[in-house]
């Protein structure tokens, strides 16, 4: 009897339990994703990601470990299955293993071996190349410094004696990427002329990727002629602004972030706040949506966190499909290689998934890792099923795979309907078996308009030849119809004028 | 006139309905001569709208009809038009508000330009004036009610041709309004220029009017209605 009542009570307690499990099952309820549709409304669908965990200074046991907790931390990085966390505030760098879903700090790095200042001070980012050698950008100390996997330095890289840098400048690197080549991209502060670049030895090379100065006709005319000097000299000056933050991908793109911009020049893609440069420089970020990336299309008025999207950081996947970190409400956006928006979430406060102070992501794999610079803390997310059928769709297309990836587009079609991306995939699946008709009706509900015009060229052409019978038979009878009765009258005509002419004799 | 006739003077009922149905007959034919006309006016203006109004050959039914038919040519035009090649948001437009901004400015603007030129020897009566207006927008119906259906049998690359004959439909309009107000009032070219802007003053000074009055009516008729609750609620 006794052995029931606790299986019994065991059962309860386990019921008590289920929905607790079953809503950490259905995903984060604290955020929530969403898509923006045509008319630029944020349209709700399922989760893209969901929190896999939440890496703090207590899960990493470093209490124990240091006795120092992780303390306003500006950066990170992921290398494989390695996270480098730039601990700033208290001028450490932590490596992070991660195994499964376990992550464990594998080193504190506090100082190199062999440098002459061997300690960091306030390092602002750090980028490890595959052989494993780390740069740390090294703000206090105005260097990056360079060392290899087992922590012996190699070389700084300091302030440029060029004389296009100028000198009365402090050197002050806050983040920085290696391509390939072991060529050095600094993002400096108070440093507008774009990124500083060094070649591997360590020379400096120039600035690259320059934000360009954009000015209004109007605002030139007011402020040369309606000004006085005092007014200009307190007005800012046209100056080009910096970056925010960068990020190399795979193929040696540099993706640079921007903050600083008119809210109006948005959506004409005046402020480009997410840009691709390429060796020159040069943005060829590809923008084939209605709107270029540019975060939040819209804002609530009079909310707590009015204001455009300030893109903190960015990181690339596979495949060219990048998610850019929004700080002013603490989301994340991914775009696809085309610059269209695949999914939008997060939001600001305490709880799981959400940030207080976002400052930096990176990703491992399809992973996506968050670092909260007030909680101190990494949020990593998981992609749902939803997400990774997305994913998965886009690269099966990329691959040449179409049918596959209508499939996968139906399956995403099955879990969000509300998805103009997987109506336009199936359309372009179902164009490539000639069925125009039925492609219109997705690029229709695509909003597809180029696709659309092309599916509707081939209907239109198909169907001329279908009908070119009776088209031709309509065009001869409204061509011989009015020609007969013109015919008819003119003859009835003479037979009156002749009659006429009869009675008139 | 001929209902007024047939009431006073008691005639045969067989006769009266015959010359009823013979004026009626003949209203018939001169609102149809005078739709007719419109085709004249719109590629002879300057003949055209000189004889609309002055040998009477347009008909207040036959400019109601194109005013009409312009309002539904750009409801029609949002709702069918293939989308290739209109952002419309169908499912948030309203028919009625769509023609009542429509023609809302139009009367406006009508007004706006009999009250200008009646006090600078303008020729033209309101009632010319709204003639050679709605006569103004023939072109506008002609072109872009077929238009229509041609969107549906173009794709988006040949768009261009659907853009240019739009703008031609509508610079032809704006066109025929020039010269239309210039034959009704009787004006030279710079002095209808002139008068084209005054009267968007004029219109913007109604509006402004229209508002200032309707919010000063909205005021009074809640000081009334709290007066009454006032009042209402300390009898209680």
């Amino acid at each position: 009897m006794k052995a029931f009542r606790r299986v019994i009570s065991l059962l309860c307690l386990l019921a008590l339990l289920l929905p607790g499990l079953a809503a950490a099952e259905d995903g984060f309820s604290t955020s929530y994703t969403y898509t923006y549709d045509y008319w630029e409304e944020p349209q709700e669908s399922p989760d893209a990601y969901r929190v896999a965990t939440v890496i703090d200074s207590m899960t990493l046991g470093l209490e124990n470990l240091e006795g120092i907790r992780i303390s306003k931390a500006q950066s990170l990085f992921v290398r494989d299955d390695r996270i480098y966390l730039c601990d700033t505030s208290n001028n450490r760098i932590i490596e992070i293993l991660r195994e499964g879903n376990r992550f464990s700090v594998r080193r504190v790095i506090r100082e190199m071996k062999g440098a002459e200042i061997s300690t960091f001070s306030q390092p602002y980012d750090v980028f490890v190349d595959p052989e494993g050698n780390l740069y740390v950008a090294d703000f206090g100390n105005q260097r990056v410094a360079k060392m290899d996997r087992d922590l012996n330095w190699v070389q700084d890289f300091v302030k440029p004696t060029d004389a296009t840098f100028d000198q009365s400048l402090n050197f002050l690197p806050k983040k920085l990427v290696v391509d390939v080549a072991g060529r050095v991209y600094a993002l400096c502060q108070n440093v507008n002329k774009g990124l500083v670049k060094y070649e591997a030895d360590g020379t400096f090379s120039g600035f690259i990727g320059a934000n360009t100065v954009s000015i209004s006709m109007g605002e030139y005319i007011w402020k040369r002629y309606f000004q006085t000097k005092e007014q200009r000299a307190q007005t800012a000056s046209f100056v080009p602004t910096e970056y925010e933050n960068i990020y190399i991908d795979e193929d040696d793109f540099i993706y640079a972030t921007n903050t600083v911009f008119s809210e109006y020049d948005l959506k004409y893609d005046n402020a480009k706040p997410i840009r691709r440069l390429n060796s020159l420089g040069t943005d060829i970020l590809i923008k084939n949506d209605r709107f270029p990336p540019i975060g939040d299309l819209t804002w609530l008025e009079g909310s707590d966190n009015y204001g455009p999207s300030k893109l903190t950081d960015i990181t690339v996947l596979q495949n060219d499909i990048y998610v850019a970190l929004d700080r002013t409400r603490g989301r994340l956006f991914g775009y696809d290689s085309q610059g269209i928006l695949l999914w939008a979430f997060g939001t600001k406060g305490n709880v799981e998934g959400a940030f207080t102070g976002a400052v930096s992501l990176d990703h491992m794999g399809y992973d996506l890792l968050v670092l909260d610079q007030l909680e101190n803390s990494i949020t990593v997310f998981q992609t749902t099923e939803y997400g990774q059928t997305i994913y998965d769709a886009s690269e099966t297309y990329l691959e040449g795979r179409y049918d596959e990836s209508a499939e996968q587009w139906r399956n995403v079609l099955k879990m969000n309907a509300n998805y103009p991306l997987a109506f336009r995939g199936i359309g372009r699946a179902v164009m490539r078996q000639n069925r125009y008709e039925e492609a219109m009706d997705y690029f229709r509900l695509a909003h597809d308009r180029e696709n659309y015009g092309r599916a509707f060229k081939l209907f239109r052409k198909e169907w001329v030849e279908r009908n070119i019978w009776w088209i031709v038979l309509l065009l001869a009878a409204v061509l011989i119809v009015p020609l007969t009765i013109g015919r008819v009258k003119k003859l009835k005509g003479e037979v009156v004028a002749h009659e006429l002419g009869k009675v008139r004799k | 006139m001929s209902l007024a006739k047939s009431a006073n003077k008691p005639l045969p009922a067989a006769e009266g309905k015959a010359a009823r149905a013979e004026a009626r007959r003949a209203g018939g034919r001169r609102y149809l001569a005078s739709l007719r006309y419109s085709l004249y006016v719109i590629t002879h203006p300057f003949d055209g709208f000189w004889d609309l109004i002055h040998e009477k050959r347009g008909t207040l039914a036959a400019a109601h009809t194109f005013l009409i038919l312009f309002l539904l040519t750009r409801v029609l035009k949002l709702m069918l038009t293939s989308f290739q090649f209109i952002t419309a948001p169908v499912q948030y437009i309203n028919v009625f508000q769509q023609m009542g901004s429509l023609l809302l400015p139009f009367l406006i603007l009508c007004v706006a330009n009999w009250a200008m030129t009646t006090l600078f020897d303008g020729k033209g009566r309101f009632r010319d004036i709204y003639m050679a207006m709605c006569y103004a927008l023939v072109p506008y119906i002609l072109i872009q009610l077929p238009m229509i259906l041609v969107s549906n049998m173009l794709t988006y690359e040949e768009g261009s041709f659907y853009q240019v004959l739009l703008s031609f439909s509508v610079i032809w309009c704006a066109f025929l309004v020039f010269v239309g107000l210039m034959q009704v009032h009787d004006y030279g070219p710079g002095k209808t220029v002139i008068f084209l802007i005054v009267t968007v003053v004029g219109a913007s000074i109604i509006i402004f009017l229209l508002l200032t009055f309707f919010s000063l009516l909205s005021d009074a008729a809640s000081y009334f209605i709290s007066m009454y609750r006032e009042i209402f609620f300390r009898l209680n």
